[in-house]
């Protein structure tokens, strides 16, 4: 139990991270990771048949996500919340990409998303992302194949689906 | 074996694109897929810019990782109540928490004395939630005070301790004792109880109140454990250099006490009475000079 706790912290700035890419907003994305901790601390009697604790905390972070994603509701802000959105900003230069990117990132499908997002940030193998989201390899790769050219489009300032435009006079 | 002619490679797959940006490929296929790339301008564009989102959104979300983490995520990731503690009642719940505190609060005095008030205020907790805990003090013993109470508590914090319950085992009990003699500043030797049913497993030193305090440990066949506090700082406290024996109760922990040649001793377990008297008893006439 001690160990495991113990652990349960190192993987904090991970959960962290992942959240902050899929939901942004600073309280939402913590109050992710702190329905994933307890949802870990309550199910502590399966930690010993765990083989892979990264893919399971992941897991569980994701299908609280989906609940979320399929019932939404208002997110709060916590009034004392002196927080920024992004801790340290890059140089002025980098900055205009990267924030190109958030909003290019924020207009993914969180389907896209997550595959993205695991594989880019937690450099999973698609087989650990598999098991993770639940969902068969070859959906793994095309969402990520989808996922990363819609990003594409979407940094590169094309339209992410040109069929659909018209032209008005 | 005739070597492979480059053409007969395998058709490169999407997959294999992702997997070669993710470095998720065999290790032979790298070159082919490089040379695929290489006649291929469009593909290549589009491959490397896969990598630099890549790059970008670590660069992007990085930052997370050295922010300080909120200190409801720490609580969450390492509930200071373990899961463990609501199920039992309060007395057993008392040797649960420094069991469970034990593995970051060990090795110095000082952490010994965090650990030890923590539990003080943990008992006092608990006898104040349960009143028939106050009521059971005032029908068996009293309730516990000055070095019988710091007693009660060293000995609610270290017997459930498994792992290292003691500071130096009984295996080593010369040293235990040229140590223990060293730090209280007089000779401070374990009783035998091996004639009454108990093995020394060994003693640690703990903070009193303005010194250094010894704690020794035994336990019976069952594995049943007692503690033996020794203290020199008894006398200036009640103000006498012999007392007669005393008997108090701190939740589970039941203490016999008294002072004896400028000593204050307390032997505390979770056995009854007659039986700590019987230890008592056993400890006060090997002390006593023959």
């Amino acid at each position: 139990m001690q160990d495991d706790s113990a652990s349960l912290l190192t993987w904090l700035p991970r959960l962290r991270r992942y959240a902050r890419a899929l939901v942004r907003n600073l309280d939402d994305a913590d109050d992710l990771v702190q329905d994933t901790l307890e949802r870990a601390l309550s199910k502590t009697s399966y930690w010993r048949d765990v083989s892979d604790m990264r893919a399971w905390l992941f897991s569980i972070m994701h299908n609280l996500h989906v609940d979320c994603v399929r019932k939404p509701v208002l997110h709060t802000v916590a009034a004392d919340e002196t927080t920024q959105e992004i801790a340290s900003l890059p140089t002025q230069d980098e900055r205009l990409i990267l924030m190109d990117l958030q909003t290019a990132i924020d207009q993914l499908p969180f389907e896209y998303k997550e595959v993205l997002l695991l594989v880019a940030l937690e450099d999973m193998s698609y087989s650990d992302v598999a098991k993770t989201l639940s969902i068969p390899l070859g959906t793994v790769m095309s969402r990520l194949s989808r996922g990363r050219e819609r990003l594409r489009t979407l940094l590169e300032g094309q339209p992410a689906q040109p069929a659909r435009l018209k032209v008005v006079k | 074996m005739k070597p492979i002619p480059p053409s007969a490679t395998l058709p490169v797959t999407e997959a294999e694109l992702h997997a070669y940006v993710d470095a998720q490929l065999p290790q032979e296929r790298y070159r082919e897929i490089e040379a695929y790339l290489s006649a291929r301008p469009g593909e290549a564009e589009r491959v490397a810019s896969y990598k630099a989102q890549k790059n970008e959104l670590r660069a992007l979300f990085n930052s997370v990782l050295d922010e300080p983490i909120p200190t409801r995520l720490q609580h969450a990731a390492a509930p200071r109540r373990p899961w463990y503690l609501e199920r039992l009642a309060a007395g057993i719940a008392i040797a649960a928490v420094s069991a469970g505190s034990a593995w970051f609060l060990r090795g110095t005095v000082e952490a010994d004395s965090q650990r030890l008030a923590a539990t003080e205020r943990v008992i006092q907790q608990a006898s104040l939630n349960n009143g028939s805990l106050e009521a059971s003090n005032s029908l068996t013993g009293n309730t516990l005070t000055g070095f019988a109470r710091r007693a009660a508590v060293a000995h609610v914090v270290y017997s459930p301790d498994i792992r290292r319950p003691v500071e130096v085992g009984a295996d080593q009990e010369q040293q235990l004792v040229a140590w223990l003699s060293k730090r209280l500043g007089t000779e401070v030797k374990p009783p035998s109880l091996q004639p009454i049913g108990y093995e020394l497993i060994g003693g640690r030193l703990l903070p009193g109140d303005s010194g250094p305090v010894a704690q020794f440990m035994y336990h019976d066949k069952i594995g049943q454990r007692l503690t033996l506090y020794v203290t020199r700082e008894a006398p200036k406290i009640t103000g006498q250099s012999e007392t007669a024996f005393r008997f108090g109760q701190d939740g589970p922990v039941n203490v016999f006490y008294w002072v004896d040649k400028n000593f204050g001793y307390a032997i505390s377990g979770g056995a009854d009475r007659p039986e700590l008297m019987r230890v008592a008893k056993e400890i006060y006439r090997q002390l006593a000079p023959t």
